[in-house]
């Protein structure tokens, strides 16, 4: 199974997600230059965290028209998996393959920290987990407060689209919790089709105990499981 | 075609949190400015671009606002004017 990391300049996630498929995975991994249109055949794709383009304009908006972009739309449209983690989830909502925006933490605070999340979803990038399990993963990000109208939100909720929230260490939904005023305390979340993911936390970061937790692991794991070897 | 000069604001929309505005208002309260109650924070972008005339200016600029300037799921835009660069005729 491949695994295909793009890497957009400012893309400072890049390694980190390459190194938890190749190393903690031991399945293939190829980075994907932003200026190629090639996917390289790969399974599965990966946006990965950074501040791609500085972060100019809004936090996404000018990765999403990088060359490589138009055959990762493609790739999704195929019904194909692709994971975004932080400025991955954003540019993916500036790219339109997810609804709603991200938008400065209500704090105007950088967080960095590593912050309980529950499953919220029972989908194909969290098969590895039980539902309303809470996990430990790191967050690292300055625009992390998911936005979109109620309606979205509703029919987010509705169709079992929320897949990560914020919570307590106790499990619950509370405002002290959310780290950066999401709304609905949603961290992470799937398109309808239900391929494609985007998450504030970084599950690619949290996949060695020496540094983080090893929770964010059984989200490759499973992506293996779905997509197989 | 004629150069066009334009200005474009772009505003968080109404109704969305804009903590930077919030915290702008705070600082303008901590200078003693307490007649001010509500701050928000946008972008100003000013574009050089050829056109047919005016009114294909807009539209194009229009067009740039939807696809990139502005996010439609958090922000309006408002074309505060436009106008014509004397003496640059392409």
């Amino acid at each position: 199974m491949k695994f295909g990391v793009v890497t957009f300049p400012g893309s400072n996630g890049d390694y980190d997600a390459f190194k938890a498929v190749a190393e903690r995975l031991g399945e293939e991994a190829v980075y994907l230059w932003h200026k190629d249109h090639d996917l390289q055949n790969v399974d599965v794709v990966i946006l990965p965290g950074g501040f791609s383009y500085g972060d100019y304009l809004r936090a996404g908006a000018i990765a999403r028209f990088s060359p490589i972009m138009q055959e990762v739309a493609a790739h999704a449209r195929a019904g194909r998996p692709v994971m975004g983690f932080c400025n991955g989830f954003q540019i993916a909502c500036e790219a339109g393959l997810l609804p709603g925006a991200l938008l400065r933490n209500d704090s105007l605070q950088f967080v960095c920290a590593q912050v309980p999340v529950r499953v919220e979803a029972s989908n194909r990038f969290t098969s590895g987990y039980k539902p309303g399990q809470v996990l430990t993963l790191p967050i690292a990000h300055g625009d992390g407060r998911y936005t979109a109208d109620e309606d979205t939100l509703d029919r987010l909720e509705g169709e079992g689209l929320v897949t990560f929230r914020y919570v307590s260490s106790a499990g619950e939904v509370v405002p002290a919790w959310n780290p950066n005023g999401s709304a609905r305390a949603i961290a992470g979340i799937t398109n309808a089709a239900g391929n494609v993911l985007g998450m504030m936390p970084h599950p690619e970061r949290a996949v060695d105990p020496l540094v983080s937790t090893g929770d964010g692991l059984a989200m490759f794991e499973a992506m293996l499981a779905h997509v197989g070897a | 075609m004629t150069r066009y000069r334009a200005a474009v604001h772009i505003t968080p929309r109404r109704g969305i949190l804009d903590p930077q505005g919030k915290a702008v208002a705070g600082a303008l309260h901590a200078l003693g400015f307490s007649s001010v109650h509500d701050v928000h924070v946008g972008r100003y972008i000013i574009l050089e671009l050829e056109a047919q005339d005016a009114a294909a200016a807009e539209r194009d600029i229009r067009a740039m606002c939807e696809r990139l300037l502005a996010n439609p799921v958090t922000e309006d835009f408002d074309i505060a004017a436009i106008t014509e660069v004397a003496g640059v005729t392409a």
